[in-house]
């Protein structure tokens, strides 16, 4: 990374900081991810754990955030929910990345008729109401973690290889890639070493809009039955627990409720922080 | 204009088909018959089950079959309910499901168009910022979040409005359509605050104003024309949004609609009511943004020739 670069991320993150509801994101999200990483660790019980003496209880010095109708500890089973749905969120965004990212490079570099097959694929896909074929994969495939990222992610390339194809097509047309393209620099190297890092602004935008979303279609299954399965938790099943028992037990609905919103609150929040941050042009408004 | 509509029929169709070939694909790749389970099945009566629901035959006339069916509007008999057939439960469901969808969509345009153009008229203002965090938390808080949350404000606490229901009780479809609307609300708020912006900026809004009209003349007749494109864009994929929230949404309110059909058949297994509704809720959902097309291009000629 040379100083101009570096400088210029520099600048950019200096923007990120200087918003308050980003940076309370940024500070809220990276909380969660140490938090979700050490559960294992830290996690007050396990998560199968029951109390049976105690049955539902609300609040108390031994189990903060109280415990379920069954006796297990909430706050417990809401870092290990932490875990599942944080996990699903930036897989399967990761998933969306790399093939969106591909997809769009390779369709805006190559450009013509390769490019127009390609985008008119993705022209199609988008018709497809996914949400209909990811409940149907989850009937009838089981209720497969990894399958749920597969196909979640799977889906959400789509737009990330619009996005991708239109800075390459940009970019491929500027003097510095057509020098090196006369310099007889490989396209695999151009590729990787100029069109993909120029690009990357937008991308890293929309990957950070797209983990909230993902979350949110998870929480969705899991709330709907669909999604992850008892014993096992994640917010979307902790939150259908709760909501199931809210009349008697108020803070089985309240507290992973408020810890999902919060979650999706500050992802968008380090979303719209992000593209101002990276594109100076928008400022914040 | 009707190019564009032949144009756009052309990707519309082969999706259509791409749908139900891949829903049916998957529904009959599903390991086991959906008649391995019932122990009490006799081999003999497993081979008239079989024949009843065409099983025997290749998959390949088998699906061309069910095609054909599909297309007189015939999705065969429901295997968990075989005294009905999926049409049936469809038509019971789709006009509650309709219903709770339209009201959420006007509740959401009604909302959002107000709190939007209020917000672009004094931009960077409290008008804005107000209006903008709201539409903010709207969109953060998810359904299943605010289903809940509202019954147990509104309902269980205060006890001023029925939890369950759909017509049964006055004021029973309240909080499912303010459950449903809300993030649609949201979207909408911003969208027309971006697009006002827009217009709001432009000479013929300066002109407007020279000729003296009155700001609430400038602002609905000739500034919310132009401003409202990019809500009208969002309703489409809007539709096809609210009709997956109806799943959730007629799960946490107890309304039998499609949604909860849905839901349920993808709980029993009920394979030929699972392949029935997702086809329909596809066909819908691409003609819902097919339609939103053509109104976009009907309002922005512009749109028509690209």
């Amino acid at each position: 990374m040379n100083t101009a670069e570096s400088s210029l991320a520099k600048k950019a993150f200096d923007r990120l900081v200087s918003n308050k509801l980003s940076l309370f994101g940024g500070i809220y999200v990276l909380l969660l991810i140490v938090l979700a990483i050490f559960t294992p660790l830290i996690a007050p019980y396990d998560y199968a754990y029951q109390d049976l003496n105690l049955g539902p209880s609300g609040p108390s010095a031994e189990h903060l955030l109280g415990t379920d109708t069954l006796g297990r500890d909430l706050l417990t089973r809401m870092m290990y929910g932490s875990r599942i749905s944080l996990m699903v969120g930036f897989l399967a965004t990761m998933v969306a990345l790399v093939i969106g990212v591909l997809w769009g490079t390779i369709a805006g570099f190559a450009g013509g008729r390769t490019d127009a097959v390609m985008m008119r694929i993705v022209d199609v896909l988008y018709g497809i109401p996914f949400i209909i074929l990811i409940i149907l994969l989850m009937v009838i495939f089981g209720r497969n973690l990894v399958l749920l990222f597969m196909a979640i992610g799977a889906v959400e390339w789509l737009t990330m290889s619009r996005i991708v194809r239109s800075q390459v097509m940009s970019l491929s047309q500027q003097e510095f890639v057509l020098s090196a393209e006369a310099m007889g620099v490989s396209k695999k190297d151009i590729i990787s070493r100029h069109l993909i890092p120029n690009a990357i602004g937008p991308v890293i935008v929309y990957a950070t809009l797209t983990v909230p979303q993902i979350m949110l279609l998870e929480a969705f299954l899991s709330f709907l039955g669909l999604g992850v399965q008892a014993p096992m938790s994640s917010w979307g099943l902790l939150i259908r627990d709760g909501a199931v028992s809210m009349e008697e037990y108020w803070w089985l609905l309240i507290f992973p409720s408020l810890a999902f919103s919060l979650t999706l609150f500050s992802l968008n929040f380090i979303g719209d922080g992000l593209r101002d941050a990276l594109d100076p042009r928008t400022g914040p408004n | 204009m009707i190019s564009l509509i032949l144009r756009r029929l052309g990707t519309a169709i082969p999706v259509l088909l791409a749908v139900i070939t891949l829903t049916f694909v998957m529904v009959h790749s599903a390991p086991g018959g959906p008649f391995d389970e019932e122990k009490a099945v006799s081999p003999e009566v497993l081979v008239k089950l079989n024949e009843r629901y065409n099983l025997n035959e290749p998959l390949v006339v088998q699906y061309f079959d069910y095609l054909g069916n599909v297309l007189q509007g015939d999705f065969g008999p429901s295997f968990r309910y075989p005294s009905r057939s999926v049409t049936e439960l469809i038509s019971i469901g789709l006009p509650i499901t309709f219903e709770l969808a339209l009201y959420a969509i006007l509740f959401a345009l009604m909302l959002g168009i107000i709190a939007g153009v209020i917000s672009s008229l004094r931009p960077n203002t409290a008008y804005d910022y107000v209006p903008m965090t709201i539409a903010m938390a709207g969109i953060c808080i998810p359904s299943i979040v605010l289903g809940p949350s509202l019954t147990l404000i509104f309902g269980i606490q205060l006890n001023w409005l029925p939890v369950t229901g759909w017509g049964d009780i006055p004021g029973d479809k309240v909080l499912p359509t303010i459950t449903l609307g809300t993030a649609y609300a949201a979207y909408c708020a911003r969208l027309t605050r971006g697009g006002m912006l827009e217009i709001l900026n432009q000479d013929f809004i300066r002109t407007a104003r020279a000729k003296g009209l009155s700001e609430f003349r400038v602002v609905v007749v000739h500034a919310l024309r132009g401003g409202l494109t990019p809500v009208i864009a969002f309703l489409g994929p809007a539709m096809a949004g609210l009709l997956a929230g109806s799943f959730v949404v007629e799960t946490i309110f107890g309304i039998p609609g499609l949604g909860r059909f849905y839901v349920e058949a993808a709980f029993n297994r009920d394979y030929t009511m699972i392949l029935g509704t997702s086809i329909f809720f596809s066909c819908l959902i691409i003609s819902f943004n097919l339609l939103s097309d053509l109104v976009a291009a009907s309002l922005n000629p512009k749109l028509r020739d690209q």
